[in-house]
């Protein structure tokens, strides 16, 4: 878990580097101080689990086998990319693998991913699924709609609710009135607790019992992992409504990283050489990923026109007349 | 030959994909035990199981999302609209997540999103609308809008075995009001974005769908009995993709066309209808492009209020004649 929770702080500051440079093109996003509970949530799912990572999950996606060469990729809208520059960021998938990308509307992926643990239920496959959401998406009508469904359903679906403190600028105390955000499941009549979510150890522990029961029959569980969003809502984002202590605090005190490698050190399951030896792998892993598409061109325009339907053929498939046409 | 009615070939056109194709879902309010609010699908979670026929919450929006993440596993789920009416309360998802979905991410997504539409059965604002315009602006959906039974059969199968996500319009108006005789044993498949010739004529075209398909028919019938002039109706059967070949062959030949929906008129598919006859065939027109449609308000409950807004036989001969006289 130390190499990937380094991989994906290490991977997020080349792409500030990247953004500086201009050559990410659009919106970047930072889960720094929170990337404990995607890493260790995704670690707890096994080969054939799906997972839905938000913008925020890049942890998760990481831990299920995505490169880091196709989140650059994805950033810097090369063709080479997994969706060949059509959309951004982390909204890619792949189903081997186990994840499922996102879309920006907050919400729709659990509904999705309940349909996805209902194709497993009618099909008797043991498998699990597991998607994100925050505090601010929660306050979404597919949030309930897809929460209710999952749970009627008895779907093998896990809910993770990640209570970062701030959606944009709108701190969780006017996204919603429950101050437990776990205390949303018993509505739902599911189990719903709530974890320290910069306790790496606490949230693989957590979600591992949540996917047994998942993948035991057992229907679908809410973990609420409380964490904090140390950086703006995206790097473009001077974070004035941000109180500064706050930031500060759980920076100095409470950050996922740092409180992992001390209970390594603590416990003697890693000394600093092992994790020096994992930093400079990701090191080199990333030199030789940002080299190897730093240079990739961009899409052509034109092939903006393809694959918005299986079928009919790319012909008929612009309805309207071009003037040479 | 077997006489249907448009429900029971709609009914037979699902069973008989089911039966073919385990893969086929149902999933939808009340249609598992109940059979659906106009048993379309009666006996069907009988013969296929809870499991395949699943019975939903009120959650139009989880439906639709579920269905899409059951078809990216391989499934082809069919989802019921109680009414379609209530499948705005589906729009996000379908349009910014199952529209987008192939081509954003490569992802395969063969839904079918069904359920009645359509008016002239009092019921209401929330009961009779026809909501194929506000998908109609949306790529990668397919919308189909069947006029007869063989259509409604040849077209539930062919939008489930389709690949991409179709919106399957029927008209409740016309559930046990039309019969036809179908072949009993011959698989009927309507191929989607193939329009049909329901009436040939050479003085003027009328291009139309669903249960309007009827009104210009008898149309058609009162002006060559009454005029002697000849109209040529055009159902078009599937409005997305469209088939401009169709339209613009019938233009050519009649060179009037009247386009005539029950839907409201202002951003309805008919302007987008007429711009494409003005791209495509301006030289071929001999008189301005017409359209009948309903009145710009939602669809009142009384029957004269009813009757006022949404258009009815008089107002296409009415609208025809003038063009034939133009």
């Amino acid at each position: 878990m130390f190499y990937y929770l380094t991989l994906t702080r290490s991977l997020e500051q080349r792409l500030v580097n990247l953004y500086r440079q201009g050559k990410v093109i659009g919106g970047l996003y930072s889960s720094l101080g929170q990337e404990g509970e995607s890493v260790a949530s995704a670690y707890a799912l096994q080969s054939g689990d799906i997972l839905s990572p938000l913008i925020r999950n890049l942890g998760s996606m990481l831990v299920m086998g995505a490169r880091p060469v196709e989140i650059l990729r994805q950033y810097m809208a090369k063709q080479t990319s997994p969706t060949a520059g059509r959309e951004m960021n982390l909204h890619f998938n792949d189903f081997d693998l186990g994840y499922l990308g996102q879309i920006s509307p907050l919400g729709d992926m659990i509904p999705v991913m309940a349909g996805i643990c209902l194709s497993f239920k009618v099909r008797g496959e043991p498998r699990v699924g597991l998607v994100y959401i925050g505090d601010g998406g929660a306050s979404t009508g597919t949030f309930h709609e897809g929460v209710n469904f999952a749970a009627v359903q008895a779907v093998p679906l896990v809910v993770i609710v990640e209570h970062n403190g701030w959606a944009y600028s709108t701190p969780t105390a006017e996204q919603t009135a429950t101050l437990r955000l776990a205390d949303k499941a018993k509505a739902y009549g599911i189990p719903g607790i709530t974890v320290d979510g910069n306790d790496v150890l606490a949230v693989y522990a957590a979600t591992k019992d949540a996917v047994a029961r998942a993948r035991e029959g057992g229907g679908t569980s809410l973990i609420e992992v409380v964490t904090y969003r140390r950086k703006g809502h995206a790097e473009h984002d001077d974070q004035r409504y941000q109180p500064k202590d706050e930031i500060a605090h759980w920076a100095d005190t409470n950050d996922p990283v740092d409180r992992y490698v001390a209970t390594l050190l603590g416990q003697g399951w890693a000394t600093d050489d092992d994790m020096d030896a994992a930093r400079q792998r990701v090191r080199a892993e990333l030199d030789v990923a940002v080299a190897e598409c730093e240079d990739d061109p961009l899409p052509e325009g034109a092939m903006a026109l393809s694959q918005v339907y299986a079928s009919p053929p790319e012909e008929e498939r612009l309805w309207f007349r071009r003037l040479d046409g | 030959m077997a006489e249907v009615t448009y429900l029971e070939a709609l009914r037979q056109g699902l069973f008989e994909e089911m039966e073919r194709d385990k893969e086929v879902l149902i999933l939808g309010q009340d249609v598992g035990k109940y059979g659906g609010a106009f048993k379309v699908t009666e006996g069907f979670q009988e013969r296929f199981g809870e499991a395949r026929v699943i019975d939903t919450p009120i959650s139009e929006a989880a439906i639709v999302g579920a269905a899409a993440g059951a078809a990216h596993m391989g499934m082809r789920p069919v989802v019921e609209m109680q009414f379609m009416d209530f499948i705005s309360c589906a729009y996000d998802m379908l349009t910014n997540y199952v529209a987008t979905a192939r081509y954003r991410a490569g992802l395969s997504t063969p839904i079918v999103v069904r359920g009645p539409s359509g008016g002239y059965v009092r019921g209401g604002p929330f009961h009779s609308q026809n909501p194929e315009a506000a998908f109609f602006h949306t790529p990668g959906l397919k919308l189909v809008c069947p006029a007869t039974a063989r259509d409604a059969k040849g077209l539930i199968k062919a939008a489930i075995r389709d690949d991409d996500p179709v919106i399957y319009f029927e008209h409740k108006y016309l559930y046990r009001r039309i019969k036809e005789d179908l072949p009993e044993g011959d698989e009927i498949l309507t191929p989607i974005g193939q329009a049909r010739v329901a009436n040939e004529g050479t003085d003027l075209t009328i291009v139309t769908w669903s249960a309007m398909v009827w009104k210009a028919l008898e149309s058609a019938e009162i002006i060559e009995k009454e005029d002697g002039a000849s109209v040529e109706v055009l159902d078009l059967r599937t409005l997305l993709p469209m088939d401009d070949e169709a339209i613009i062959a019938s233009v050519r030949k009649t060179n009037k066309v009247l386009i005539v929906h029950e839907d409201t008129r202002t951003g309805g598919v008919a302007g987008e209808i007429a711009a494409r006859i003005n791209e495509k065939a301006f030289e071929w027109l001999d008189g301005p492009i017409m359209r009948v449609t309903a009145h710009d308000t939602p669809v009142p409950y009384a029957p004269p209020l009813e009757d006022f807004v949404l258009p009815q036989t008089e107002d296409v001969v009415k609208s025809a004649r003038w063009l034939l006289a133009y």
